[in-house]
Parts: structure tokens; sequence; C-alpha cells
């Protein structure tokens, strides 16, 4: 009938109940591309056949929009070919495999994510505990969030780049500042979330700070600190995909969207949007994995 | 020690040791409070929660604080357990301060709700004081595995919280209290939200956890027969402000069981008390 049992715990949905959904929202998109494929590409077609009378059906039109080579908009199955032939056709430590790039992307994202969570987690423990920190510290992080980091990403990178910086850690250093902040916001609500009675227990065994903070405060926090650091890598892989747009000869997924757009690839471009698209949605579903793990470890409810 | 202007603990030498009803024999005053008063300051007109309270509890006792909501019984624990501060008057717990006998670990508190750590296992949970105050794991797991077979738990060790009824997550916390050995037991309604007939069990649970560790017991109720039953003295508070109305020995036997409720001395006392809570104005508006 619904998704919710009798006992009033979610109960799992059948397979098909499961995919379904999925499948009809992914066709959705699917014609809706084909059909915006056509409308944005017909009039270079329309131009490009204009010598040409005897071609102008409807249907060579429609086959033209969809097979041009520098296309406003690729259509579906050409950045597919285009996602497969430099995915699974080419070798991985070649500079015109996706694998290749999205493994540079990848490595300075985890990077970067590592340092905003430690980061993040750090601030939240001064915040929670010292309160001049919390009156001090938590105007300057927001503050830190309202500039324009995604603007003023590259030139950062320009300018760590000459004093000697390149590599990945300009790159982590850039998605570390996206990141660590909603770690922060949701850590510090997480070590604040026991409850009186809770932290009157404590209390009443005269426990220390440190033991309050490791047997009742990070406990505490745990869901809230997976919710944002599910947030924040997602976060980190776009800090790290703007801070490769200006050093294309790094490599990384930034660089094939920049060398794309140089020589009006967008076949390119679409497909290392899909592959980022992709390693964000695994990133995401491996925190995921690792919080059903660390959650089921701490007794919760299968 | 000075005499207060208590209702009846005046009229005994506090320190002497004497025979409580029943053949409970009862020790050294192990609290003592002296005209305590609480007010709290809110933005209209301060709030007089406990007014010249004077109480002294003996060693061995089970004292019941009982009255209406808002008559102060919970803050004048929380005062003795040292997570509130008076603001006059003078709490002495085993001749320190609150302060100090908290640091002693002189009591184990049982709050109204279990408050157990959801991520704990319930052995984790039993556990938990023993770690913070720093002893070795199997002696932890052993005192906690005792304490667990006496509130009748034995065998749910590796569950967790949210596996247990609400009864059996309230044994899991009076195990908790019970798990490093205080001589005291401060017990904030602890059996509140229970049903009725879990209650009734847990109230003969803990005569009988009583009468095992002859532990000293403040018991915050606002269930008559509960305090009826449980008592060796019952304290009968009003609210506006927060004041001690009467204090009740009780003329049950030691020896107790549920049934004892029903009998004419039980019924008597419940009827003092009820008379007491009348001339406290508890019945009014």
């Amino acid at each position: 009938m619904t998704e919710t049992a009798m006992n009033g715990r979610p109960r799992a949905l059948s397979p098909r109940g499961r995919v379904l959904p999925v499948v009809v929202i992914v066709c959705a998109i699917i014609v809706l591309w084909y059909l915006l494929a056509t409308a944005l590409n017909w009039a270079q077609v329309e131009e490009r056949l204009s010598n040409d009378p005897m071609s102008t059906s409807v249907a060579t039109m429609i086959d033209g929009t969809w097979s041009m080579e520098h296309p406003v908009l690729p259509a579906p199955h050409q950045v597919l070919a285009e996602f497969w032939k430099t995915t699974f056709e080419m070798s991985p430590t070649s500079k015109r495999s996706l694998v290749y790039h999205a493994w540079i992307t990848a490595s300075a994202t985890m990077l970067g994510f590592a340092f905003g969570a430690i980061l993040g987690m750090l601030l939240a423990a001064g915040i929670v505990h010292v309160r001049t920190l919390d009156r001090s510290l938590m105007p300057w992080i927001i503050a830190s969030q309202t500039v324009p980091i995604l603007a003023i990403a590259p030139m950062i990178i320009v300018i760590l780049g000459s004093i000697g910086m390149v590599g990945l850690v300009p790159k982590a250093i850039i998605s570390m500042y996206l990141c660590f902040f909603p770690v922060t916001i949701g850590m510090v609500k997480g070590l604040r979330s026991p409850d009186p009675l809770q932290l009157d227990l404590m209390r009443t065994y005269s426990a220390s700070t440190w033991a309050v903070f490791w047997k009742l405060r990070m406990p505490a926090s745990i869901p809230f600190l997976f919710a944002s650091m599910k947030v924040a890598i997602a976060i980190s892989l776009v800090g790290t995909i703007v801070g490769e747009l200006p050093t294309g000869a790094n490599g990384g997924i930034g660089a094939r969207l920049l060398s794309g757009s140089y020589y009006g690839q967008t076949v390119q471009i679409w497909s290392a949007l899909l592959m980022a698209s992709l390693l964000g949605s695994a990133m995401v579903y491996v925190m995921g994995g690792i919080e059903r793990l660390t959650l089921r470890h701490m007794g919760a409810p299968r | 020690m000075p005499s207060d202007g208590g209702v009846r603990v005046a009229d005994r030498p506090p320190s002497a040791p004497r025979i409580e009803v029943g053949k409970q024999v009862a020790g050294d005053v192990v609290i003592d409070i002296q005209n305590l008063s609480l007010t709290f300051r809110t933005a209209d007109a301060p709030i007089h929660a406990l007014s010249q309270i004077n109480l002294q509890v003996h060693s061995g006792e089970f004292v019941s604080l009982i009255g209406p909501s808002g008559c102060g019984k919970t803050t004048l624990m929380r005062i003795v357990a040292d997570l509130e501060k008076p603001t006059a008057g003078e709490v002495k717990v085993n001749g320190m301060s609150p302060a100090e006998a908290r640091l002693k670990r002189a009591y184990g508190y049982v709050f109204q709700a279990p408050a157990l750590y959801p991520w704990r296992s319930v052995l984790g949970n039993v556990t938990l004081p023993h770690e913070i105050i720093g002893i070795s794991r199997s002696e932890r797991e052993e005192k906690a595995r005792r304490y667990l077979d006496l509130v009748g738990l034995k065998g749910f060790e590796r569950k967790y919280p949210w596996q247990l009824s609400g009864g059996m997550q309230q044994r899991v916390s009076i195990a908790r209290a019970l798990s490093f050995d205080p001589a005291m037991l401060l017990m904030d309604e602890p059996f509140g939200a229970l049903d009725e007939i879990t209650r009734d069990r847990m109230n003969e649970e803990l005569l009988s956890i009583w009468r095992k560790t002859g532990k000293t017991v403040i018991f915050v109720t606002h269930s008559i027969d509960e305090a009826v039953l449980l008592s060796t003295r019952i304290v009968v508070m009003s609210a506006r402000p927060g004041r001690i109305v009467e204090v009740i020995d009780s003329t049950l036997p030691a020896e107790r069981n549920i049934e004892t409720r029903d009998s004419p001395a039980a019924v008597d006392l419940a009827h003092r008390v009820r008379l007491g809570l009348k001339a406290g104005h508890s019945y009014d508006d």
C-alpha cells in the first residue's frame, strides 16, 4: 500500500518499485535532450545545408542536428560514444583518457576534502568548547563563504603557482576552503545535540570536558557529521574542478572542460561533465556506505 | 550541630544514631540541609522555587519527596546533586559541600527519563560511569553484569536501548546508577513515565534492591501510593514558594510487597500524606 509498514519503520521497496521511477525520469530526460539538441543545432544545420536543396528533408535535418562534429548541444548518443571511447578504449595512463583526468580530479578532491573535514571538525570542537571562539570565529566563517571563491579560484591558483605551489595542493586548498563550512556547521549542531539529561549525567560522574567530548558529544554528532560530509564532498569536487580550469596542462576534469571549450569540442565537454557527475555520485555513495557501516557499528536499527 | 527550624526533624538530636521505624537501623546524617532557599530571577518577578528548607537524611533511609508540580522537589534533589546552586542556606552531603561530594562520586542519579546513550549497548551504558572513573575493562564489565542481573536484565547485555521497552530502559539506568556502588541513590520520578503495572513491578524491584544494598535513597515522586509503599520517611512539600509542609515517619513494616499498599497502616499513611498535601494547598485551584 504505502512505503511504511505497520510498525512505522520504512519497508524496503521491491526492486521493480525502485527501478521504475528512475527509468521513467531517465527516459524523459533523454527525450527532452534530443528535442533540445534538435532545436539548438537547427540553425547551424540549416545554414550548412542551404547550398544543397536536395537534402533538406526534415528527417535529414534532424539527423544532422544529432550528428554534428561541433554542435551547440551534442545528442546523448554522441556524448556516450565519446565517453565510452575515452574511458574504456584508451589506456588509463594516456592524456586523452578520461579515466586519467578523473583520477587526477578525484585525488585532489579527496585531499581537499580530508583537509576540509579535519579543519571543519577542529573549528567545530573549538566553537563548542570556547565561548570566545563561538563569538569571534563564527562571523568570519560565515563571511568566508560569501567570498565568491569560484570566481577568484583561478587567480588564487595562478598566485599559488607563482610562489611554487603546483600540482594537487593548490586545487586541494580551493576545495578545502569550500568544503570545511558545511562540516563546521553540521558538527557544531551535532556536538550540541546531546539533551540536558545526558549532559547532567556526565556531570554527576564529575566527568572531564575531555570525557564528555569523546564519550558523549562526539558520538552524538556522528549522524550530523555524515550528513554534512556528504554535502562537503560534492562541493569539494566542484572546488577542485574550478581549481583545474586555469592549469590545463596539469590535467583533470577541469582541464578537459577548458581544452574542450578552446577548440569548440562540445562533445568532449559534455563527456567530461558526465564523468564529473558520475564521480560526484560515486563519492557521495561511498560516503553513504561508510555512514551506514559506522551507524550500524554504533547500534543503529538496521 | 545547631538545631534547625524543621517541622519534624527538629525534635531529635540530628547526629545521634536512632532506630528507624520497622527494623531499619538508620546511621549517621548523610544529607544535612539548613535554611535552604533558591530564588530564580526572571524578567518580571523573582520565583521562589525553594524557601527555608530544613531536612536531614540518615544513612540507610528511604526518603520520598512528594508534592504538586512546581513545588521544587526535583530542584531540591538537584541541589543535593550539585546540578543546581542554592541562593541561600547550607547543604552538606557526607559532611562536604555538594560539589565536593559530587567530585567524590557520592551518589548515583536516576533521571525522569532513562537518558541512555543510544550508541552504546546495554552493557556499554552500565559500564559508562566506571569508564569515566577509570576502572579496568574486566572489572567494570563484571560489575555491570552483576547489577544488570540485580535489576533482572541478565541476557540483555548486547542489546541496544531502542530494542528495550521503557521499563527495561529505566532498569538499565538504575543499574547504571548502582554500577559504581555509590552509598546514595538520588531518584527523580524514575517510574513517572511508566504504566501502572510496570510501575508496581519496578516498585517491588526497587524495594528489594534497597534491602539488598542498604543504600540511602532520596526518591522524588508525585504518586502517594508509591511514596507510601517505598519510604521510611515521606517529606510532603507544597508550591509557591516550595517548602516542606510535613515530614511523616512510615509505620509500615520493613518487609513489604505490593500487597502492603492495601494494609490498614498503608491506607492510614496515605491519608496522612493527603492531609499534608491539603494543608499545603496542593489541591487548591
